[in-house]
């Protein structure tokens, strides 16, 4: 069983150190010449006003967070559409239990104006 | 031991096409974008600009490779490395052709078969959203801060219809295992089952790619190029590599699940592989070059209230029809 997995750590190893070696080669043999403008943040050729990390409107935080729920409910679904056949008529009504209150969460959340972005 | 070594050469050999694809996908973008805005694209360096690739790939390695002042150094390094180490882990599970003997030992043309195979991809396609976050984060740069959180959003938020519209392919086929997919798929396509499936998968996996016309992380004309803005030299390559990976596989899983992989009539498996990958690759570049790019609160908006309900109603509608 785990010997399925030893190709895909064989991989992830090469992957990783082609990424390694592009970067270490190009600082290898790339020139180096910084300046005070080349190493202030790239904006419209003014100075740039103010710190480079914003803050960040929270709706993207309410989205992180409604993702979370909605995909672990997701998940949940893997393995019952992995079984189906076998569960038949039970697992299908199950599942539709577990949707509807899925879906009464969706609505919930659509009309407290969490998908909104305007 | 031979099952290392047998990993170790199937390993090499196909990350070896497979950068070599990822290569030849930026000249192929271009000519067809070229073509498609009629002018010849590339095509100084070699015959048809054949050589491109290679010359962009050099030139990269020899550019400064600069750090902004103000960059948090560690994580602006790691990022890109993350983007497209993941990208390209994605090729492990993906079944290429059937089986062929060489010396007497039958090989399987795919690097392994995980029961998990289309949880490993969205895992491995989820680690990919780092490396844009942290490269955007670690830029300490107000486009790469927006780019990035807008990435971020954009992504989690196609994923969850991402993984709700392959749902209705696994209960056809019972198994995550994408080589069973593909066997069961040996008679009729999973695309004629699952329509609407197929073209909510696009449509997803366009959004997850970021790509026109949901290229809104890196909107050229009010972000400047969004969460790599700060990158140069090799790091920008290697972002864009992962771009390019990421849309290669995402065309190529498609086949699997829903134009029946490798099989095909006449033709040997590994060559139909790839020409349905091509037609669906192709498609990408050419709609690129066709739609204009959405609003972002468009973008969202069709995210959670259009594309969400519409895979939660194919699941349900795909079990009632499967159960009677």
């Amino acid at each position: 069983m785990l010997k399925a997995y030893l190709p895909v750590l064989i991989l992830v190893l090469v992957a990783a150190g082609f990424a390694a070696f592009a970067v270490v080669a190009s600082y290898l043999l790339g020139q180096h010449k910084p300046t005070r403008v080349k190493m202030a943040p790239y904006e419209c050729g003014i100075a740039s006003p103010g710190y480079g990390r914003t803050r960040i409107p929270l709706r993207y935080y309410t989205v992180a967070m409604l993702f979370l729920l909605f995909d672990l409910e997701v998940v949940f679904l893997y393995p019952w559409a992995v079984t189906f056949k076998k569960l038949g008529l039970f697992g299908l009504v199950e599942m539709m239990v577990f949707i509807g209150i899925l879906l009464v969460g969706y609505i919930y959340v659509w009309k407290k104006g969490a998908l909104e972005w305007d | 031991m031979a099952l290392l070594i047998e990993s170790v050469v199937k390993v090499i050999v196909v990350f070896g096409i497979f950068m070599g694809c990822v290569a030849y996908m930026t000249l192929l973008e271009r000519k067809v974008l070229g073509r498609v805005q009629v002018r010849f694209g590339p095509n100084r360096v070699g015959p048809f600009g054949l050589w491109q690739p290679i010359a962009d790939g050099i030139k990269a390695f020899f550019k400064e490779d600069l750090i902004p002042a103000n960059a948090d150094k560690p994580i602006f390094i790691l990022a890109p490395m993350i983007t497209v180490a993941s990208a390209l882990c994605l090729i492990a599970v993906i079944p290429f052709g059937d089986k062929i003997t060489l010396f007497g030992h039958t090989i399987y043309l795919r690097i392994t078969d995980l029961d998990v195979g289309i949880l490993y991809l969205f895992a491995f396609a989820s680690i990919g959203e780092y490396g844009v976050v942290l490269g955007g984060w670690a830029s300490g740069n107000k486009y790469g801060v927006i780019g990035a959180m807008r990435a971020a959003a954009q992504m989690i938020s196609y994923e969850l219809a991402l993984s709700l519209s392959v749902i209705g392919v696994i209960m056809i086929s019972g198994s995550l295992s994408l080589s069973v997919i593909v066997e069961k798929q040996a008679h009729m396509w999973n695309v004629v089952y699952q329509p609407f499936a197929f073209i909510f998968y696009m449509v997803c996996a366009l959004a997850e790619i970021n790509r026109t016309p949901f290229d809104m992380p890196e909107a050229e004309a009010e972000l400047a190029c969004g969460y790599n803005i700060e990158y140069s030299s090799m790091k920008f390559a290697l972002f864009f590599m992962g771009e390019y990976a990421h849309l290669v596989v995402v065309c190529a899983v498609a086949t699997t699940l829903f134009l029946g992989g490798w099989q095909g009539p006449f033709l040997p498996g590994v060559l139909w592989f790839l020409i349905k990958t091509f037609v669906l690759v192709f498609f990408c570049i050419w709609e690129r070059g066709t739609f204009p790019r959405l609003r972002y609160d468009q973008i969202m908006h069709f995210g959670w209230k259009i594309l969400l309900p519409l895979t939660l109603a194919n699941v349900v509608v795909t079990a009632i029809v499967m159960a009677l």
